[in-house]
């Protein structure tokens, strides 16, 4: 297996105040009034499938219901469509993420690409059958944009978590 | 399954299975869609929620504001000096029809005290900043900064300095949703201005918007300005709200496809008037003829016709 961060790192525990931190600041970025300017990600998917990723016994579907209930009154769209698309989204992550961890970076980026993609036909389904408008393909756009950045954004996430590598070649582990 | 028959104890408690979560929350989330589309009974909860998001918010509009006020105050004096002249010009231009209505509103109560009919009431108006459009990609609404603490309420008419730009939907305590006409959901009762002809006006999204049920053979022309009617009883009759620009006739439907494009600034940001409802239509008389016709169904039903199709 080729040397990644996973592999080679031991990672510290992760705080849960950072946590908390991090889906607080993708709410305040997610609530950034952009217009329909195609391509920006969904910061709150991505933070959230980052999280149900690496640590799947700490958040969950409960957290992603909450997200969700909040982007709803955030964004002004009908309560629940946010909601039903992060939980969809949190359980494929929850689920899968023992076998994404395993994976380099790009081919995780892979892994989650389909995943958001899910959540946008979610919310598009779910709107589309109240009469809503088709938002253009365009839309879809924010998806690839948040698979490019989950190299750059899993190194930002864990951060804290790292630790300096030591040459200690009597360690144990 | 032991021996014994029953399970041996977990080691790690991790609640319920992954897969009853997900039924349990997708139950919740499906029922909270069907109580705020269907019966509408969670408005509370997004009231709550916003005024607790509202620093929030404010935070996240903060950089954008920023860069308007960077961009306002790099604006050359050149620039403010051209408009400030065009503005005097304008101003001049209307004065003389202000200064005319005075005396013709005079002219009109004289004229309906004579002939025994009710006055007409004035409208008062509250102007209001469009701050941003909201972030969903599936309608077509802005946020305007002035709420519930201002007076407005939901289902006021909003119109610029041209015409009419959509109406108030849902009201905050410090802001306010407008559904822009252009939203799919959204219509408007209106008239052709050349020969007083009655139609409803619905969103079409990106396509500016449509008039609807119109016989393909009936008398629209390209070109023709379309105004309010009035009949809804939320718009004042008269007000300026579209054009159209296309009109396809074809006989093999029985209906014409009638493409209009808003006359106001809908899709641009500026600053905007809330118009107070006309006091005398909030209880509109039973028995006129008018109100029999087809436009005059309550606008305010339409939303709620749609969701229920």
């Amino acid at each position: 297996m080729q040397p990644n961060y996973s592999s080679n790192r031991i990672l510290l525990p992760v705080r849960s105040w950072f946590i908390f931190a991090t889906l607080l600041l993708a709410l305040l970025l997610n609530m950034i009034p952009v217009g329909r300017v195609p391509g920006i990600p969904d910061w709150v998917a991505v933070v959230l499938a980052f999280w149900c990723i690496h640590q799947t016994l700490r958040v969950g579907m409960g957290a992603a219901f909450l997200l969700g209930l909040v982007m709803d009154v955030a964004d002004g769209s009908v309560l629940g469509q946010h909601a039903l698309a992060y939980v969809v989204l949190a359980f494929i992550a929850g689920g899968l993420s023992r076998r994404i961890l395993w994976f380099p970076l790009m081919q995780q980026a892979l892994h989650v690409l389909p995943m958001l993609l899910g959540t946008q036909l979610i919310m598009l389904v779910v709107r589309m059958s109240v009469g809503g408008e088709f938002p253009g393909v365009l839309w879809f756009l924010s998806s690839f944009v948040a698979a490019a950045i989950w190299h750059p954004l899993t190194y930002l996430l864990l951060l804290p978590q790292f630790r300096p590598v030591e040459r200690d070649d009597n360690r144990p582990i | 399954m032991s021996a014994v028959g029953h399970a041996p104890p977990p080691f790690f408690k991790r609640g319920p299975a992954p897969l009853a979560k997900l039924l349990f929350f997708v139950a919740l989330s499906i029922a909270a869609l069907v109580a705020d589309l269907r019966f509408h009974t969670l408005e509370w909860l997004r009231m709550a929620a916003s005024t607790a998001a509202y620093p929030l918010q404010r935070a996240a509009y903060a950089p954008v504001e920023g860069a308007g006020g960077l961009g306002k105050y790099f604006s050359s004096l050149a620039t403010l000096h051209k408009e400030n002249d065009t503005l005097r010009e304008k101003q001049l231009q209307v004065a003389n029809l202000l200064l005319r209505q005075h005396h013709l509103e005079d002219e009109n109560l004289r004229l309906r005290a004579l002939l025994d009919m009710r006055a007409h009431q004035l409208v008062s108006g509250i102007i209001a900043d469009i701050q941003f459009a909201a972030r969903d990609p599936f309608s077509r609404r802005v946020i305007i900064n002035k709420g519930t603490q201002e007076g407005i309420s939901s289902g006021q008419a909003v119109v610029d300095e041209i015409g009419v730009i959509g109406q108030v939907t849902r009201v905050y305590p410090l802001m306010s949703e407008v559904t822009l006409l252009t939203d799919k959901s959204q219509a408007i009762p209106v008239e052709v201005q050349r020969n007083g002809l009655r139609a409803i006006l619905a969103g079409a999204g990106s396509n500016g918007m449509e008039l609807r049920f119109l016989a393909s053979n009936a008398e629209v022309q390209v070109g023709d300005v379309l105004v309010t009617s009035g009949l809804d009883g939320i718009y004042l009759r008269g007000l300026p709200v579209a054009k159209v620009t296309a009109i396809e006739r074809d006989n093999a439907f029985m209906f014409a496809r009638i493409r209009c494009t808003p006359l106001a600034g809908v899709e641009r940001h500026g600053q905007v008037l809330v118009l107070g409802r006309p006091p005398e239509a909030i209880k509109p008389p039973e028995d006129t003829a008018e109100q029999t016709d087809a436009p005059a169904k309550s606008k305010k039903n339409k939303p709620e016709n749609k969701a229920a199709r």
